[in-house]
């Protein structure tokens, strides 16, 4: 939002954007002033999975007080929700139905992986049922880890979520340009996923053993 | 059977006469349900808003824990234990190292026994007061009490984290004592939260016990009878609010348990009225162990003379704590290595939730979000 009113800014001669604010002129446009007001209310879905949902509760209550930073309104229909917070680990048994939460929920929506287990499967990674990151399905904005993340952390991945909302180009950030996204819900065989990710939104990391084979050293000199 | 299930049981027969045949109409709540206390799925069958059936479906969370202890070695399962019931990691810790303690006798000194007492009764505070917040917001008593919970909760994690390191997950009992003394200055203000914390009490007993809807929701509401519990190996509070004398706390004497003078309080009805009391009054038996913990506690070492290397020899042992949930116990199969041949939990919250459908069935939709939250359970407990 900052490049978008001083470019504005620059149209009045001989003032800078400081100027002018103490001046009580305030410039925006209209995309600033909307993302402004969108970072501003971001309403999370009510949406708990494991340990981190005490977490993310806590984030809401009298101390942490989230609606400091105006989400304090945690909807429990994805309908009315701009915000999922993956609260814990996805099991392989959990991730259609997160999925499938996430493609009801309208646009424009984010979603914060929160822990260890939402990033990557964290602690429990090495299990049969632990889906290992839900960015192997959805695409995530912001990553929270901790095990659980204090609250304060939660407030702070909020808040580079509104820093990441304010610079968003609506013309061009697919929140507003796709429709609604919507990802294709993986099936849950009783064993594993399938497919194991979403070629859309994640790829796996390139493994250096099917990398071409460096030349061979001469054997034993 | 109570005057509220035998008036829904007539009301049902009468809805199913055969000239006002209906049908029955299938509702599967959760895995994502406010009410469900996380990924828990019921599903229920009405006839209008009776339930007629239900059955719990489970595995939503189920994060392979007995697996992956069997995979590792003891000590490295301690910090899994935390997120068993990620209210009360303190007790988890404790049960799994009094069974570790049994394959290996270790001697706990004096002062960490006596943390260990401090520890499991403050956590007993944490979860009653979180549950009874947890319980009124589904009664629709959106927000209030359950923001004066977490407000009295964080003065208790604050004192975990001082002593421990983390809030949730403190990971902070070892075999044969406790990871690090408590830091300076700790107790006096472990003293000060105890001691403020009966005039929260009192505030919460005046805003809620007498509340003509908390009264109207809860009493007559999912009875569940003394024999019943006892046969469905029901434990905890639960199994208190229905008459049954059994604490852990006073059967096994676990710790340092008998050097306590404290009451078990008891229900008389068994419905989610006398569940939701008997957590206010243990909350306060509670407050005694901690005022008397607080006053007695020695000074001196908090670790015993436990072995580098933790290998027990092949033998079997269970090891189990009166949980603020029921009794967790577990039950470990050493086979001579330094990893567990056979780890199983004892999850009360799991066990507690067997007499679900029997608990709702007769009452409406709305009771039966009420029962469950008067079981208290916590999915990380029940799916593992």
């Amino acid at each position: 939002m900052t490049e978008q009113i001083n470019v504005v800014a620059q149209e009045v001669p001989g003032f800078t954007r400081a100027e002018l604010e103490q001046a009580g002129v305030l410039l925006s446009s209209v995309e600033g002033l909307y993302n402004w007001a969108r970072g501003g209310s971001v309403w999370p879905l009510t949406f708990g999975l494991a340990c981190c949902a005490i977490e993310m509760i806590a984030s809401a209550t009298s101390r942490f007080d989230i609606a400091r930073f105006g989400s304090e309104v945690f909807r429990p229909s994805p309908r009315q929700a701009d915000l999922m917070i993956v609260s814990g680990t996805v099991t392989k048994k959990m991730a259609p139905q997160v999925v499938r939460i996430y493609n009801q929920m309208p646009e424009p929506k984010w979603v914060i992986a929160m822990g260890a287990c939402a990033i990557s499967g964290g602690p429990f990674k090495q299990g049969y049922n632990v889906l290992k990151g839900i960015d192997r399905y959805l695409p995530v904005d912001v990553y929270l880890p901790g095990c659980p993340p204090r609250p304060e952390a939660v407030l702070q991945a909020l808040n580079y979520l509104q820093e990441k909302i304010l610079n968003i180009r609506i013309e061009q950030d697919p929140a507003f340009t796709a429709g609604r996204r919507q990802y294709p819900v993986p099936r849950f065989t009783g064993t594993d996923l399938e497919p194991p990710y979403n070629p859309e939104v994640w790829r796996p990391p390139a493994n250096p053993n099917t990398e071409p084979a460096r030349p061979k050293k001469a054997a034993t000199a | 059977m109570s005057a509220a299930a035998a008036t829904a049981a007539a009301s049902y027969s009468l809805v199913r006469q055969p000239a006002m045949e209906t049908g029955l109409l299938e509702v599967s709540m959760g895995p994502h349900h406010p009410s469900t206390h996380g990924v828990f799925r019921m599903d229920v069958r009405l006839d209008g808003e009776t339930v007629v059936a239900l059955k719990p479906v489970f595995g939503y969370l189920h994060r392979n824990h007995e697996k992956l202890a069997e995979g590792m070695s003891y000590l490295a399962s301690m910090p899994f234990t935390d997120r068993l019931d990620y209210f009360n990691s303190m007790t988890n810790n404790w049960a799994y190292a009094l069974a570790a303690e049994q394959l290996l006798p270790i001697e706990v000194p004096e002062r960490a026994q006596y943390l260990r007492v401090i520890m499991a009764e403050l956590t007993r505070l944490v979860n009653h007061t979180s549950l009874v917040g947890f319980f009124l917001n589904d009664l629709g008593a959106l927000g209030t009490p359950l923001l004066y919970a977490f407000r009295e909760r964080e003065r208790i994690l604050d004192l975990f984290e001082q002593a421990s390191g983390a809030r949730m997950m403190c990971n902070y009992f070892r075999f044969g004592g406790l990871r690090c003394d408590v830091p300076e200055g700790w107790l006096a203000r472990a003293r000060a939260v105890v001691d403020a914390f009966p005039r929260f009490l009192d505030e919460f007993e005046k805003l809620l016990c007498e509340n003509e809807i908390v009264l109207a929701r809860t009493q007559r509401v999912g009875v569940l009878s003394g024999a019943q519990a006892v046969n469905a190996g029901i434990t905890g509070p639960m199994l208190r609010a229905s008459g049954v004398n059994y604490d852990l706390r006073k059967v096994d004497r676990y710790g340092i348990y008998e050097r306590f003078a404290f009451r078990v309080p008891l229900g008389s009805a068994g419905d989610c009225y006398d569940r939701f009391m008997i957590r206010l009054l243990e909350m306060r038996e509670s407050l005694k162990i901690l005022d008397a913990a607080l006053r007695d506690i020695p000074t001196g070492p908090v670790m015993g003379n436990a072995p580098r290397v933790f290998k027990p020899a092949a033998s079997e042992t269970y090891g189990r704590v009166e949980s603020p949930k029921g009794e967790l116990g577990f039950y470990l199969i050493a086979d001579g290595t330094t990893k567990p041949y056979r780890y199983r939990v004892r999850p009360p919250s799991f066990i507690n939730l067997t007499v679900l459908e029997d608990l709702c069935v007769g009452h409406t939709i709305a009771d039966a979000v009420v029962i469950l939250g008067s079981v208290d359970i916590v999915l990380g407990e029940v799916d593992r």
